[in-house]
């Protein structure tokens, strides 16, 4: 009985165990104490909408840098190059979009959550159930990366752990958190994860270039002169000898059989954009045009996405007012982007240091070069090297959990709020409707970690971008027509999201089958490159067929318009100040009285 | 000349003032996107027709990634920052407008 918890404690470093395990300990400390204050239904949901600027803009950021940004960015550059920058840029931007098109708006109509606004904009209850039914969607497609991210991490501080157990314990610690706490209790936790993750990155990233050169020094060390004489040596045997370095101060190990060649890896139209048309045996000069392709149907997807994603359009209730729901999305720009700089630079530093890394598969693969890395400062630093790594993992825990959290809020609210206090239990009370909550949480916790334990195998930047690619057919035309198209009716807004998104999310299906090798696509990939990309990144067609379909459907029932568009529209654009939103409650709740 | 409370509501409820409202929300929405589109959507093409000038090495970056991982983020803030401003502005003109 002794010996069981011991052996998996072998090889850990006290150091990395020490700094992780003060990062969860922190977060159920705060959920516990929040759990006290946390009271009304309120602030379950919405935080009682009273969280100040620099504390939303804190716990949106941190919510939104997920294992993802955290440990998938970086691993994405090193495994592919360039064309995985466009993630960080795209989640950066699609910020951009939600202020320009959908924040205002959103914030003005007020509601609890997005199915509540899809609810008021139609009147409709049934429109309701559809939404909430993409809440879920969504949000099980995203925390499947952040479980992946979990186990990685967990994988990785104890070397004999096994990757699913690493998923479950997260996956409980936070769901307990959540069920405690609510919205609040998160709210704080967040808040500080977002400053603990940019320590966590921005630390190692100044002490590695400080060691080993600089981001530009390390990425010049990739023209291709190393290695291009070599090709047949670094294939061959691991009997290679270390091969000198074109610039003297930057250490460059070979490169394993599997890493992608320099120029294609520092070039655009690299080895992630070309993969169906170079299995379809076309030429380098053939790809290029279904590369191009791709890389448009990415960022459609990315920046689309990013305006369409549930648990951040939540937060924009949590503020005050519509001007403070601007400044908060000005600063969450300004914290996200001070953070994407550095992801890149590790994955950059980690391709020199650390090919063995391109070797491996699963959780042992690529995605953990952020970990890994500042481990190989012990060499140099002894003991400073450990705590390096250990705050990077403190880093990685922050990541993920906060952006588990926000999930769990997010679909827990839904379910929750939704479907037990609007379609089951209209007449529940508030205490029951909290209890609900807590069930709901333990429920879609226990989901969440199961999908999870499934997913070892798939790229932790790759499921992001799928959760983005349905949320870009379904949400984003959602929300934005509704609030620019005053012609939209329910049955069009239905028709479009439904179509658009189901349409991703089978794409999405049939992706990870072939990736997970349940089903066998080869051969017929082989033939149909154009289809492949079509499938893995579905945006560019899917995008317009949603917004199309709602036009389409919409003209066709215009005679089911809401009787009082105008109002709504009204309420959705015109300024606080003018106190709309009270007036609309009550001539809306005399006319429902009828 | 001062309203009275019930032409003011008339002024707020009327077709043109949610016409001009949204006009000129959508307008500054718009313009804004325009210039970070141009940006986000015109680097694949530069990449794609001359490949050779986005190779360019500056100190060790490629002129393309260079623009990409690290300039794009302050284009982004330059433009949200302007976006913020004017729409505010734009806020308290409206309310103004129909308040005075």
């Amino acid at each position: 009985m002794s010996t069981l918890p011991l052996a998996f404690l072998d090889g850990v470093d006290p150091w990395i165990f020490a700094l992780s395990l003060l990062t969860v300990g922190f977060t159920i400390y705060m959920g516990f104490r929040s759990a006290k204050t946390s009271k009304t239904a309120g602030d379950f949901f919405v935080a009682g909408r009273s969280v100040s600027v620099g504390w939303n803009a804190s716990a949106i950021s941190g919510e939104y840098l997920s294992a993802a940004s955290f440990m998938g960015i970086a691993g994405m550059v090193m495994a592919v190059g360039y064309d995985a920058l466009w993630y960080p840029v795209c989640y950066a931007c699609g910020y951009l979009f939600l202020l320009l098109f959908i924040a205002g708006p959103l914030r003005r109509f007020g509601a609890y959550t997005i199915p509540d606004f899809a609810e008021g904009r139609y009147d409709s209850p049934v429109f309701r159930k559809i939404a909430v039914c993409f809440v879920l969607f969504i949000g099980f497609f995203y925390t499947m990366p952040q479980m992946k991210g979990a186990g990685t991490t967990l994988a990785y501080i104890f070397p004999g752990l096994p990757y699913w157990v690493g998923v479950a314990v997260v996956g409980a610690v936070i769901t307990l958190n959540v069920a405690l706490g609510g919205m609040k209790g998160i709210t704080l936790v967040q808040a500080m994860q977002y400053w603990l993750k940019l320590f966590a990155i921005t630390v190692p990233v100044f002490v590695l270039m400080t060691v080993f050169g600089s981001y530009g020094s390390n990425l010049g060390a990739n023209d291709g002169r190393v290695f291009t004489a070599a090709p047949a040596i670094t294939a061959s045997a691991d009997a290679t000898p270390a091969v000198p370095a074109p610039a003297p101060e930057i250490i460059r190990k070979p490169l394993v059989e599997k890493a992608p060649a320099d120029t294609a890896w520092v070039s655009p139209f690299g080895p992630l954009t070309t993969k169906a048309a170079k299995a379809a045996g076309l030429t380098a000069e053939q790809s290029r045009p279904y590369s191009l392709l791709y890389t448009y149907s990415l960022i459609i997807a990315l920046v689309c996405g990013t305006a369409g994603l549930p648990h951040i359009l939540v937060r924009f209730y949590t503020n005050p007012d519509g001007v403070a729901a601007k400044r908060t999305t000005m600063w969450v720009m300004i914290l996200i982007g001070i953070f994407y700089v550095f992801p890149p630079v590790l994955g950059v530093i980690g391709r020199n240091l650390l090919p063995e890394l391109y070797a491996a598969t699963g959780a042992k693969g690529t995605d953990k070069v952020v970990l890994e890395l500042p481990r190989i400062l012990r060499e140099h630093y002894g003991v400073w090297g450990s705590i390096l790594s250990g705050v990077a993992c403190a880093g990685a825990f922050a990541a993920f959990m906060s952006t588990f959290s926000g999930l769990l809020v997010s679909m827990t609210g839904a379910v929750a709020h939704d479907v037990y206090g609007r379609m089951l239990r209209p007449n529940s009370t508030p205490e029951q409707r909290m209890k609900m909550f807590k069930f709901a949480a333990i429920g879609i916790g226990g989901v969440s970690v199961l999908l999870g334990s499934q997913v070892e195998q798939l790229q932790i930047n790759f499921m992001v971008g799928q959760a983005f690619a349905i949320a870009a057919a379904s949400y984003f035309p959602l929300l934005f027509m509704s609030v620019w198209w005053r012609g939209m009716t329910m049955k069009g807004a239905a028709t479009g999201m439904l179509v658009g998104g189901v349409a991703a999310l089978l794409c999405m299906t049939v992706i990870n089958l072939n990736d997970l090798k349940i089903v066998d696509l080869k051969a017929f990939w082989a033939g149909h490159p154009l289809l492949r990309i079509l499938c893995e990144q579905p945006a560019i067609w899917s995008v317009p067929l949603a917004i199309g379909l709602m036009i389409i459907v919409s003209k066709a029932t215009s005679k089911d318009i809401p009787k009082d568009i105008r109002m709504k529209m009204l309420v959705l654009h015109a300024p606080e100040q003018l106190g709309l939103k009270n007036e609309y409650i009550q001539e809306h709740q005399a006319g429902a009285g009828h | 000349m001062p309203h009275s409370t019930a032409n003011r509501a008339d002024t707020i409820h009327s077709e043109a003032f949610l016409a001009s409202l949204m006009r000129r929300q959508l307008r500054l929405s718009i313009a804004c996107a325009a210039a970070f589109l141009v940006a986000l959507l015109g680097l694949p093409l530069a990449n794609y027709f001359a490949p050779a000038l986005m190779a360019t090495r500056i100190g060790g970056f490629t002129l393309t990634w260079l623009i990409l991982g690290v300039l794009f983020f302050p284009y982004v803030w330059l433009i949200s920052g302007v976006f913020i401003k004017r729409s505010l502005k734009l806020e308290a003109d409206e309310a103004r407008e129909v308040l005075k």
